[in-house]
């Protein structure tokens, strides 16, 4: 602040102060005349109001704001740029207790630090940290019971599109994952094939057209790029099992056809600069202890 | 010495003495704010929106985005758990006006940028539900049918320029080819994405 502002503050708060101080004493004062003189306003005929001062209890209270107010001025900011004796500010404040919560962090997760991941995930101390953690900052796309949703893996199941070691769940939280299924040009004809096929793949074959679907079995070369020959996905890739009944874009006809048509790009974002490592390692034990 | 019964009886004099009391607070706490570095210029990083995300920030004003959002991160420990570092004044130099909000039924938004994906967005937007089955948020789906308007961007960003946001003549000539065929749902996530990015601190942890 400029020192013009600053004494354009100072000036008002003071005047404030003096102007409210001088009032006070300037009607506290008796008016001269015996008690019962009145303002000589009459309502109702009879009803009149006494002109007296303010009774000296109700006086003191206001004298005892206006001390309040200068104390308070003296010992924090509010005269321009006068800092007050404390030196507080609403940041510094907010710094300190940041550090606090910081270092009762560190004594939180030391007692962590030494367990093996599965220990971890059977510890309940830390696995109570790791449920609001995974509610800060999983459940928006993984849901609250880390169910998932169309689009968003299910987490309580076993199926894994980038695997279930702790080290690629940890780089799948560190550094977020990319999951692309390219458009792949079929035709129609082609799509209703090859979707028939990967129906028959995860033992749907009574919802499955059989004769379609064994057309779409030679169309299924393409797709064991990415599926693997087995069908049995690739970590590596992300790409999914298509043999266990498990969809994560939709579990009809339709969607599989969708998803052939139209491609798709799962993606989960890093958050490197998100979670703090002994966070990112709670989560994963976490995540761990949430696969039935 | 002045006499209670002398203001009472001018009314003119009373109420002349009642606007000078009640605009004291103001004066001193209100006026010098409107010209200090801290609260007229913008924070390191921080930039007017471009034309898309101009664009999105009013349809996030338009349907009420606000009633239940804020967008502003407290200064305290909680907050800046959950959201980041405390939003500070200079962030909402180019908010005009400021969607700070008073109101929190859906989480504070001033971070949200980068934090989740645009296709999150999209299907969050069209129905809430399908990502967080517990929300009440109300869904959307009407904004990607709609789409935007490019004279309108233009008419705007020239406003906001003569209100001294530091757009150059070649944003606003391309204003309205950027937003050509944008839906306002895309205009909306971009906005979104654009929220608090230069500030969140998401590089320093």
């Amino acid at each position: 602040m400029t020192d013009g502002w600053s004494w354009y503050v100072i000036i008002l708060v003071v005047g404030n102060i003096v102007g409210v101080a001088w009032l006070l004493f300037a009607t506290s004062q008796s008016n001269g005349k015996d008690e019962e003189s009145t303002t000589g306003h009459v309502w109702d005929e009879t009803l009149q109001e006494y002109n007296n001062p303010l009774p000296k209890w109700w006086l003191w209270l206001f004298v005892i704001t206006i001390g309040m107010a200068i104390i308070y001025l003296y010992w924090y900011p509010g005269l321009g740029n006068y800092k007050g004796a404390l030196k507080w500010t609403q940041m510094s404040q907010f710094e300190e207790a940041r550090e606090d919560m910081i270092d009762r962090q560190k004594v939180a997760f030391e007692k962590f630090a030494d367990l093996e991941l599965t220990d971890l995930a059977k510890n309940e101390k830390a696995m109570g940290t790791a449920s609001r953690l995974f509610s800060n900052n999983c459940a928006s796309c993984h849901g609250s019971a880390a169910q998932g949703a169309k689009g968003f893996p299910n987490l309580t199941d076993n199926d894994w599109l980038y695997g279930n070691s702790p080290e690629q769940i940890e780089h799948s939280i560190v550094k977020g994952r990319a999951g692309v299924m390219p458009k792949l040009g079929l035709s129609d004809v082609q799509i209703v094939q090859v979707s028939n096929y990967v129906l028959t793949l995860s033992g749907r074959e009574a919802e499955a057209d059989a004769e379609e679907a064994k057309k779409g079995e030679a169309l299924f070369a393409t797709c064991i790029a990415c599926h693997g020959p087995d069908a049995k996905g690739m970590h590596a890739l992300g790409a999914p099992n298509l043999t266990d009944d498990i969809w994560l874009h939709g579990s009809e006809l339709a969607d599989i056809q969708d998803v052939i048509r139209e491609g798709r790009q799962g993606q989960m974002p890093a958050h490197e600069n998100l979670l703090t490592k002994a966070e990112t390692r709670l989560l994963t034990a976490y995540v761990m202890s949430l696969s039935k | 010495m002045i006499k209670h019964d002398f203001i009472e009886r001018n009314v003119g004099v009373m109420g002349v003495l009642i606007a000078l009391v009640i605009s004291v607070a103001g004066m001193a706490e209100i006026v010098p704010l409107m010209y200090q570095a801290q609260t007229t210029e913008p924070a390191e990083g921080v930039v007017p929106y471009p034309a898309v995300e101009l664009a999105g920030r009013d349809i996030y004003v338009k349907e009420g985005c606000y009633n239940c959002h804020s967008q502003m991160v407290r200064p305290f420990v909680s907050e800046s758990l959950r959201y980041g570092p405390a939003s500070v004044a200079g962030e909402s130099v180019y908010d005009r006006p400021f969607q700070w909000g008073s109101k929190r039924t859906g989480p504070d938004l001033a971070r949200v940028g980068g934090r989740y994906t645009d296709e999150w967005h999209r299907l969050h937007l069209m129905n809430p539900r399908d990502l967080v089955p517990e929300s009440n948020m109300p869904g959307f789906p009407w904004l990607a049918e709609r789409e935007l308007d490019g004279d309108l961007i233009t008419t705007k960003m020239n406003v906001l320029t003569m209100l001294g946001h530091p757009y150059t003549q070649e944003q606003i000539d391309g204003a309205a080819e950027k937003v050509k065929g944008v839906t306002e749902m895309d205009a909306l996530i971009a906005y979104l994405q654009f929220l608090g990015v230069a500030n969140n601190g998401r590089d320093q942890k």
